[in-house]
């Protein structure tokens, strides 16, 4: 487990940063004051986030400004914890270990993973920042019980703190498993907290709020290597594509469960990758993810017809009767 | 005729005990309290299974719901033999499938409900579910008919 303390978390931010200011401050302000006046003025593609795993150093930069950006959504729970029931409920904390960054956690929305692989019969390392992927059509907000998760018409999909009630619905039916538990916070505290209920969920809200603002994600702000770009869908889309001609690369998260609004392209297959990382709780694979809400989607379209078979199903029988009655 | 009577009502009940257990497997409850435990109700506790279980319930019910109004009206059976609790139910159903159809289009791909849209409809959903549990069980234990 990667643990950092904050003390060295802000050298390396002040090193960094110095650094990286003084290479290109100008351009990049322009650049992303040129991206945020384009997100505030097209809202009706949904916004989409290309990551150009190439380009990643594994700098950790975004994971820090993730952290600094969204401390305030962060959950602050009451302890001791109720006691829940039945006893295989189980209680996460992670509120004494808020500087774990080598995974998601309620306190961790976007943490690096690293791979090796082969390319041209050289071993490389790659190093992938990996968060929400904020689904087209998102399973953990169409089928949360509650409404506590919202999807906006930017494509992002973000949960409700105040409304969720910490089930864990979302993360099961997420094909990455990607929200994150705390306990002993939110609604479910002031319901019936021993027997509905375990908490809040957490993951990536992709800075909505700065977004409302025109501002870019703080990730995608700090970043010194220019490694995510965001931007209205079919532009990125084309950017991608040629991205990965260019590279003679990969592209994952176009088809991922019918698509998501986070295009990864990388030089290396994404089944190589794959093997390589270390995944698990916490830590999303890479596998190719079939769409988990065409099957609804599918019976939505049945269910259309359904009205008309109950309608010729009565016309059938009355016209049988009347046949009879003659 | 009696046959087809009969027919509907086993169709209407089962559909309501398919549509009620996977309608409350929509909420983490089964798994919690042991009861997806149970041998042959481990599906309560997959969600995807009971979102499709729920899909086709309501495409049943739908079906049946039109099929018997249409029925009624074709053979000009007359509302005035529909009874007080007939009409409860009638309205009852009529809000389930309207709010669950709702919820349905919202669950499309790139349909998208306001926040506070979507929390009304699962709570009216609910609701008109629990009202029409609390009328059918009234129903059968004090024996009230649809119609007269």
């Amino acid at each position: 487990m990667t643990v950092r303390k904050v003390t060295s978390k802000i050298s390396r931010r002040a090193f960094l940063k110095g650094s990286i200011t003084a290479a290109g401050s100008v351009v990049a302000t322009t650049s992303i004051a040129r991206a945020a006046k384009s997100l505030s003025s097209e809202k009706k593609e949904p916004l989409v986030t290309l990551l150009d795993i190439s380009k990643c150093i594994g700098c950790e930069e975004c994971v820090y400004a993730c952290q600094e950006a969204n401390a305030d959504k962060y959950p602050e729970p009451q302890k001791p914890f109720p006691k829940m029931y039945p006893s295989r409920v189980p209680v996460q904390d992670w509120s004494d270990k808020r500087d774990v960054t080598d995974r998601l956690t309620p306190y961790n929305w976007l943490f690096i993973q690293h791979a090796s692989a082969t390319v041209n019969g050289e071993e490389i390392e790659l190093t992938i920042p990996r968060r929400c992927m904020h689904c087209e059509n998102p399973p953990c907000v169409k089928l949360c019980p509650w409404g506590a998760l919202k999807q906006e018409d930017n494509g992002l999909s973000r949960i409700d703190s105040d409304i969720c009630l910490g089930g864990s619905k979302c993360k099961k039916v997420c094909p990455w498993d990607i929200p994150e538990r705390q306990t002993g916070v939110g609604l479910y505290l002031d319901l019936l907290p021993a027997f509905a209920g375990n908490g809040v969920m957490y993951k990536c809200d992709r800075c909505y709020n700065r977004l409302e603002k025109g501002e870019v994600p703080a990730c995608i702000e700090v970043c010194p290597e220019d490694v995510q770009t965001i931007g209205p869908k079919s532009e990125i889309l084309k950017k991608a594509h040629a991205l990965a001609k260019e590279m003679n690369g990969y592209i994952y998260g176009e088809h991922e469960n019918g698509g998501t609004n986070t295009i990864y392209v990388s030089p290396v297959p994404f089944e190589q990758l794959n093997k390589s990382i270390e995944n698990g709780k916490g830590k999303p694979h890479l596998n190719k993810v079939k769409n988990m809400m065409s099957d609804g989607t599918n019976l939505a379209k049945a269910m259309l017809i359904a009205p008309l078979a109950g309608v010729a199903a009565a016309f059938g029988k009355f016209y049988l009767s009347s046949k009879e009655d003659k | 005729m009696k046959t087809t009577g009969k027919l509907q009502k086993y169709i209407y009940a089962i559909t309501l005990l398919f549509i009620t257990l996977s309608g409350f497997g929509q909420m983490p409850i089964f798994k919690r309290y042991y009861i997806a435990d149970l041998p042959g109700l481990g599906w309560l506790a997959q969600f995807y299974v009971t979102h499709i279980m729920h899909y086709i319930a309501a495409i049943v019910l739908i079906t049946l719901v039109i099929y018997i109004l249409f029925d009624f009206i074709l053979n000009r059976s007359g509302l005035n033999r529909i009874t007080g609790t007939g009409y409860f139910k009638i309205a009852i159903l009529t809000g389930l499938i309207v709010s669950g159809g709702l919820m349905v289009i919202k669950n499309l791909p790139n349909i998208y409900f306001g926040h506070t849209a979507v929390i009304v409809l699962d709570l009216v959903h609910l609701s008109f579910c629990m009202m029409l549990l609390f009328v059918s069980l009234y129903s059968v234990i004090r024996k009230k008919r649809w119609v007269s």
